[in-house]
């Protein structure tokens, strides 16, 4: 699957903020669940989303297990110069993953 | 003369779509119009319907190299081929003598011309094709075909709607035709269509496929679930695609 669906505009005035959407795919397994067997899941959810521009930080969120599965993110960021966003998360699991997508200035 | 062979023509033609229904195609509406303003933005705006993680999914698996070739070496670009397709179905298979739908027929590809193994029910690959496939018909009319070889399947679909299931002895037809508009505990009780399906459900957090849709309508009525992929489920998505003949497709829909 793949992990993370991005929109981003095709192109951005400069000085002006832009919307940056992000859904990323993941269960936020709760921790509170049980299998069919009566197993506890265990928890499994995103810890902490980082949005870079340029290598530059400019949103942060910490999530918990009151964010319901696959979370979608919407914040706005303000056009400086084309280049683009990286994105990245981690979960409970320790998997760490990242996407990437251009930004176009002008 | 001609008003007697006018007569006879109207009547030939009403045997040959003589089927009743009990909900008139005027009054047919989308499962969506039944659910609350989150859910319906949720649906209505493609960066924020979950669905599409599986629709992204499945164009990817399109193009999927398998030993007897990808879905696109056949069918080329899904934007045409597909168009129209999964409004279509199910629909009876030629090569198999039964009605499938459109899971088993993406199944039946992978197995016979891809040479690739079949995808389990509910599997998010299975999903993401469907998903994928359905796509491409969005806002085209519901079109099964219930005449010919489908004719039994649908029988026993319509037969099934009316009957009486489990501990609480309900048939579909006493929710979803009687009583739709109506409030059961906390929800809207739909008229039961499965446009939007395969589906974003927030209950399951998940996307899944009108036959887990229906097997929960069992659970709920407290009958005996068919497994994933039994003929029964086929026959009732027959009936179902059948009375929500016209309604635009939506896949993949939000639900709650």
């Amino acid at each position: 699957m793949p992990n993370a669906r991005i929109t981003v505009p095709d192109r951005v005035p400069r000085g002006l903020p832009f919307e940056v959407r992000i859904q990323i795919r993941h269960p936020m397994e709760t921790g509170y669940r049980t299998d069919d067997m009566g197993k506890s899941i265990p928890r499994n959810v995103i810890r902490a989303f980082t949005c870079r521009y340029n290598g530059d930080p400019v949103f942060v969120a910490k999530l918990s297990s009151g964010i319901a599965a696959n979370p979608y993110l919407r914040f706005f960021v303000l056009a400086r110069a084309s280049g683009e966003l990286t994105f990245e998360w981690i979960d409970d699991a320790g998997t760490r993953e990242s996407e990437r997508v251009a930004v176009n200035v002008g | 003369m001609p008003r007697r062979f006018l007569l006879l023509l109207m009547l030939a033609a009403g045997a040959a779509c003589a089927q009743e229904r009990t909900l008139p195609i005027a009054a047919l509406r989308s499962g969506v119009t039944f659910a609350g303003p989150d859910v319906r933005a949720l649906q209505a705006d493609d960066t924020a319907n979950p669905g599409m993680l599986w629709v992204q999914r499945g164009g990817e698996l399109w193009t999927a190299a398998a030993p007897g070739g990808s879905c696109e070496s056949c069918h080329r670009g899904a934007a045409t081929s597909m168009r129209g397709v999964a409004a279509r179905y199910p629909a009876f298979d030629q090569s198999s003598g039964e009605v499938v739908d459109l899971e088993a027929r993406i199944n039946a590809c992978r197995t016979q011309r891809q040479r690739a193994p079949a995808l389990v029910r509910e599997a998010d690959d299975l999903l993401a094709l469907t998903a994928y496939v359905a796509y491409q018909s969005r806002g085209m009319p519901m079109a099964v075909t219930i005449e010919g070889p489908a004719r039994a399947s649908f029988d026993r679909g319509q037969a099934l709607f009316h009957t009486k299931h489990g501990q609480m002895n309900l048939a579909c037809a006493q929710c979803h035709d009687d009583n739709w508009g109506k409030r059961l505990l906390a929800e809207n009780i739909s008229q039961g269509h499965g446009t939007a399906f395969p589906a974003y459900r927030l209950e399951w957090q998940n996307l899944g496929s009108l036959q887990r849709r229906i097997r929960a309508c069992y659970f709920g009525v407290r009958a005996e679930m068919p497994a994933p992929g039994a003929r029964t489920l086929t026959d009732l998505e027959l009936y179902l695609a059948w009375r929500a003949q016209g309604l635009a497709m939506e896949a993949p829909g939000v639900r709650r």
